[in-house]
């Protein structure tokens, strides 16, 4: 664990969106420009709040998916049906647009660059995206820590960052990335298409005695199912760190 | 206030009506829970009732099936801000519940399968004010919305209508609930918008 | 079923604005179980009036975070030890 660091207060800070990345149907990311931004740690979120002409206000929490870069922080955000905040800034945010966020907040779930173990990280749909900053990081920190991500995602249509995760496989030295889907045909061959389980996390992870750090991100069914599956494989309980957003997603 | 978010409105609806001060209204049933919900099996389902002086009242789901029945139509105001309008129940009045009871005690403290409690004035579930409710719209109360039983007290912010009700215990001093302990108001009139301590 | 829970990590936001360190890393001893964990590890219910943090060991709760428009009030009566790390003094 880093040691604990000397926090200034948790302020609101207006964020501007200067750009944003379409990257499913339901899901985009949120470039976000936020003065006096004071940086962030891989793994770490922000609270974002909304509020309506006559006042009210909702907040949710958001993971960020960028690495540290000044004053430029991106969210990817995953519309929740019947949701409140999400479907907003999914549908309806536009560039030029502004709304408040504080943070970083978080110091359990966050990758420590400096750190070279080896480092499975498992997602479960958009649990993807605090795990993306990780292996944003990593690149851009030129971190030798071996990487593996395996990335359950309903079906190769709804996975968010494909693209970019199949690029850095071959780009990124020492980063292998897995699919997985839940819901494509059973006819289907490909070794990767099948729900993750004891197999899957043998074949793509790390053995235990490796001694690497497990980073679980995903909905609260996923990440119990994935979290006891490691520990019952041999993995250090206190090195298998989770995150969960809820039974359907944040 | 913060700055506002162009065009985000929230899910809220906008007719006009009277509602309580600080309240929009809602279309939908939000199912707000402090705990996982408690599954209960009717056949070891009971209500009880409980003087100050120990002497319980106890009644099956059968026994309690078998009491008077009241339809009742009326609206929610929860503290979370959303207010529901014309919501129908079926269900058995405190007052039938009480009416055996001998006692002089003046609070109650409600408790719920799951460990979830709140007090309230033991006049505040008298007089056709509250009631034991079993069924909503039509239907047996579903285990999110407090099945089998619970405790409707609708004039009150509904953190004080106990979902999964189990028993109550009538008391000489008020005691604190879950809630009520930690910053919210011991009594919770929404008109007089009684959201915390001091309000 | 309906149990909608998430975990502490959610809560570093709120618990921020009260402490100056980070309270999700705090290792807590729950009054019921005695099972040792960290605060990011709690099962966390927040459709509620306030957040309930429950152990994961025995769904007893920890602590229970409210928050009013000026005022928060945060009963820890559930746990018995927070081992919180702050900075190195030396």
């Amino acid at each position: 664990m880093a040691r604990a660091a000397v926090l200034g207060r948790l302020s609101w800070r207006v964020a501007d969106v200067v750009d944003i990345v379409e990257e499913t149907s339901t899901a985009r990311s949120l470039i976000l420009d936020v003065p006096d931004w004071p940086g962030h740690r891989p793994g770490q979120h922000v609270d974002l709040r909304l509020t309506a002409e006559d006042g009210y206000t909702a907040q949710r929490s958001y993971s960020i998916s960028s690495a540290p870069d000044g004053g430029r922080v991106e969210l990817t955000v995953q519309r929740v049906e019947d949701g409140e905040v999400s479907p907003y800034l999914v549908d309806v945010v536009e560039p030029g647009d502004r709304f408040e966020v504080r943070g970083p907040v978080g110091g359990y779930f966050v990758w420590d660059p400096d750190d070279p173990a080896p480092v499975l990280l498992v997602a479960g749909g958009s649990g993807v995206v605090p795990l993306m900053a990780m292996i944003r990081t990593r690149a851009a920190r030129g971190s030798p820590a071996p990487f593996r991500l395996i990335y359950s995602s309903r079906t190769p249509g709804t996975g968010v960052y494909r693209q970019e995760l199949r690029v850095r496989a071959e780009s990124n030295p020492g980063l292998e990335v897995a699919f997985a889907f839940t819901r494509v045909p059973s006819t289907a061959t490909d070794a990767g298409r099948r729900r993750v389980g004891t197999d899957r996390l043998r074949e793509s992870g790390w053995p235990p005695d490796l001694g690497p750090t497990c980073f679980v991100c995903g909905p609260t069914g996923f990440v119990e199912s994935i979290s006891r599956l490691l520990v019952d494989a041999g993995h250090d309980p206190a090195r298998v760190l989770t995150e969960r957003f809820g039974p359907t997603g944040g | 206030m913060g700055i506002v978010s162009r065009g985000f409105g929230g899910r809220r609806s906008s007719r006009a009506v009277n509602l309580p001060p600080g309240q929009y209204l809602v279309e939908d049933f939000p199912v707000l829970s402090a705990g996982p919900t408690p599954l209960v099996n009717l056949g070891s389902w009971t209500f009880t009732v409980r003087s100050e002086t120990g002497e319980a009242q106890e009644w099956n789901w059968a026994q309690f099936l078998a009491l008077p029945h009241e339809s009742i139509t009326v609206d929610l105001h929860c503290v979370t801000k959303w207010s529901k309008l014309g919501t129908a129940w079926e269900g058995v009045s405190l007052d039938t519940l009480l009416s055996d009871v001998a006692s002089s005690a003046e609070f109650v403290l409600v408790s719920a399968y799951g460990g979830y409690t709140t007090n309230l004035p033991l006049e505040d579930l008298l007089d056709g004010k509250a009631w034991v409710a079993d069924r909503y719209d039509g239907e047996a109360l579903s285990p999110e919305h407090g099945g089998p039983a619970r405790l409707l007290v609708p004039h009150l912010y509904l953190w004080k209508s106990a979902k999964w009700v189990r028993d109550i215990q009538l008391l000489n001093n008020d005691e604190p609930g879950f809630w009520e302990s930690v910053g919210y108001h011991n009594y919770g009139d929404p008109w007089r918008e009684q959201r915390y301590w001091g309000d | 079923m309906s149990d909608t829970w998430v975990d502490g990590n959610g809560l570093a936001g709120a618990l921020r604005e009260l402490f100056a360190v980070d309270i999700t890393t705090a290792r807590g001893t729950c009054v019921g179980c005695g099972t040792v964990g960290p605060v990011a590890g709690a099962r966390v219910y927040t459709r509620a009036p306030g957040v309930v943090a429950r152990c994961p060991g025995c769904g007893g709760v920890l602590f229970r975070l409210v928050r009013g428009p000026d005022r928060a009030w945060l009963d820890l009566r559930g746990v018995t030890c927070l081992e919180i790390q702050v900075p190195d003094s030396g």
